[in-house]
């Protein structure tokens, strides 16, 4: 399944970083994408987006991870050439990653 | 336990003004603020003031002013704004002159200056944060820096009796704090208290994003009434307990959700959130909805504050020339691509001088690239945008020109051909040793 049938995600910009929040509608979910939306899976998703490095960041009161993610934001928001300079549509791209399911978690 | 109830105006400088007179007229506040300052607005608004030293503050702070202070004045709920940009001594002055024309004299209107911290950097030469290089290597190409001033003067202000604050550059969590530190008297080194106070500041300084805007996504969260999206309350008590809240019958919600993914906005490391007041920790914070449309925060806590201020420093960066036109129809995907190839040789032929350029398929691959956007459908219309950056404003235009030729020099069928080329202003930050930042209040006469 996509990991948007069990987060909802929202993204953040600061000059060149860009970071997502992935927060599980239900915190039962929250072991799955500690063990499966890694920073380095986060990365390779956004091949050619990306620059620079992703770090994640885990809070478990709210069942979220936060990814940051450096070098994205084509030189920095201010000055970026892309139509999306704050990056803004990219947490709607991070929840069309897969998820593999135990059928009892869902 | 005390409790003071702020209302968010503004979560950026063009944002609806319908909300915060909502929130005047049926929120029961006690304090209106409004963000109103992006990264790189202040730079801009400073070059506004060079051009005319009345001006540089924000361009919509007459029309927010007018439909608010009435109510305001009325119920005395005092006003905490950032809209003083590069001019808050003239935005105060123009407040208390609004104020005077529509009878409410006795209003006390306060700027905060000393935010442009532009000499200080200019004689200490600072090092850059984002890339290679200091203030004096900026050269003439430098335009402004402004400290991130914390929630101290703010609050001064508020301590002498102003009912309006008005502050240029300040950290906008500050522009929250800075009336729970007024009217609970908080101490400024009670790090745990101005960390939860941050928590609340920061969930509540983008308005519309915690009750329900930034956030709709059908079927999986849907919002209803968007259309009359309501701005967020905040109801903190003395001892830093939070309910983030809105008016009763607006648009929106406020749901554990919304509060989570605005706590996280714009986070980097959760355990140090970096303010002019105090390094914040959201790493334990907790969100509980004990009512509909009424979240309780908690767990917000702190550490001791840097010996440094954030600046932000406007500089001439380069120049952005852009192109676009639309294809449609069977094959439009094709022709959209056989038009990007031709302006990119085009550039080349022509010896057009661009550091960078970007082609991009609106519709296709212009938000995540080609590779993420790979499996993506055909489009049944397209629209071609290339942009590139260049040291002047001559060979921009030309970026643009080149895409607009393609009307009768390109494929079949293009349509609706736009172009621009603009000077950007971009914003770099370095570190100021928090001394060197002098801010004081002002009181104008109403």
């Amino acid at each position: 399944m996509k990991l948007r049938e069990i987060a909802h995600s929202r993204t953040g910009d600061k000059g060149n970083t860009s970071n997502i929040s992935v927060i599980a509608y239900d915190a039962k979910h929250f072991p799955l994408l500690k063990e499966q939306v890694t920073a380095a899976r986060v990365r390779a998703h956004f091949a050619g987006v990306v620059e620079g490095e992703v770090v994640r960041y885990e809070l478990s009161n709210i069942a979220a991870l936060n990814f940051v993610m450096s070098n994205t934001l084509g030189g920095g928001v201010t000055r970026s050439l892309a139509l999306d300079a704050h990056g803004k549509s990219l947490s709607s791209a991070l929840l069309d990653l897969e998820i593999e399911t135990p059928e009892d978690s869902r | 336990m005390r409790t003071i109830r702020i209302g968010s105006g503004a979560g950026y400088s063009g944002d609806r003004i319908e909300p915060a007179v909502e929130l005047a007229e049926k929120g029961g506040i006690d304090y209106l603020v409004f963000e109103c300052l992006g990264e790189r607005t202040v730079a801009l608004a400073q070059q506004a003031r060079m051009r005319n030293p009345d001006t540089g503050y924000d361009p919509l702070l007459e029309e927010r002013m007018r439909a608010v202070l009435p109510l305001c004045a009325a119920k005395g709920i005092r006003i905490v704004t950032n809209m003083g940009a590069a001019n808050p001594e003239a935005a105060a002055k123009k407040t208390a002159e609004i104020a005077r024309s529509l009878g409410l004299s006795r209003l006390k209107v306060a700027a905060v200056i000393g935010d442009d911290v532009l000499d200080a950097c200019k004689s200490h030469d600072l090092p850059i944060m984002e890339f290679e290089g200091s203030i004096k290597q900026l050269g003439n190409k430098l335009l402004s820096a402004n400290a991130y001033l914390g929630a101290g003067p703010m609050a001064e202000a508020l301590r002498g009796g102003a009912d309006v604050v008005i502050t240029g550059r300040a950290s906008d969590p500050a522009l929250f704090l800075a009336p729970m530190i007024h009217a609970f008297g908080w101490a400024m080194d009670d790090w745990n208290l101005l960390g939860q106070g941050t928590v609340a500041g920061h969930l509540l300084e983008c308005a519309g994003q915690i009750t329900g805007g930034y956030f709709a996504d059908p079927p999986y969260k849907d919002i209803a009434d968007l259309a009359r999206l309501g701005f967020p309350i905040g109801e903190v008590g003395e001892d830093g307990s939070l309910v983030v809240t809105k008016v009763p019958g607006s648009g929106g919600v406020v749901t554990a959700q919304t509060c989570k993914e605005q706590l996280l906005y714009e986070v980097h490391d959760p355990t140090r959130y970096f303010q002019p007041d105090v390094v914040a920790d959201f790493s334990q914070v907790s969100v509980e909805e004990i009512a509909p449309d009424r979240v309780r925060v908690s767990g917000g806590r702190g550490t001791k504050r840097t010996g440094t201020l954030k600046v932000s420093v406007g500089y001439v960066d380069s120049f952005i020339g852009e192109g676009q036109i639309s294809y449609a129809g069977p094959g439009a995907l094709t022709r959209g691509r056989l038009a990007l190839d031709i302006v990119r040789e085009r550039l080349k032929l022509t010896g057009v001088a661009a550091s960078e350029l970007r082609f991009d398929l609106i519709g296709v691959d212009s938000l995540h690239g080609r590779q993420v956007s790979a499996h993506a459908n055909e489009p049944y219309e397209v629209r071609v945008r290339v942009t590139g950056r260049t040291e002047n404003l001559r060979e921009a235009v030309r970026i643009g020109n080149e895409v607009e030729t393609l009307y009768t020099n390109g494929p079949a069928g293009g349509g609706g051909a736009w172009k621009s080329a603009r000077d950007v202003v971009a914003v770099a930050s370095v570190l100021l040793p928090r001394e060197l930042a002098k801010p004081r209040v002002q009181f104008v006469e109403g």
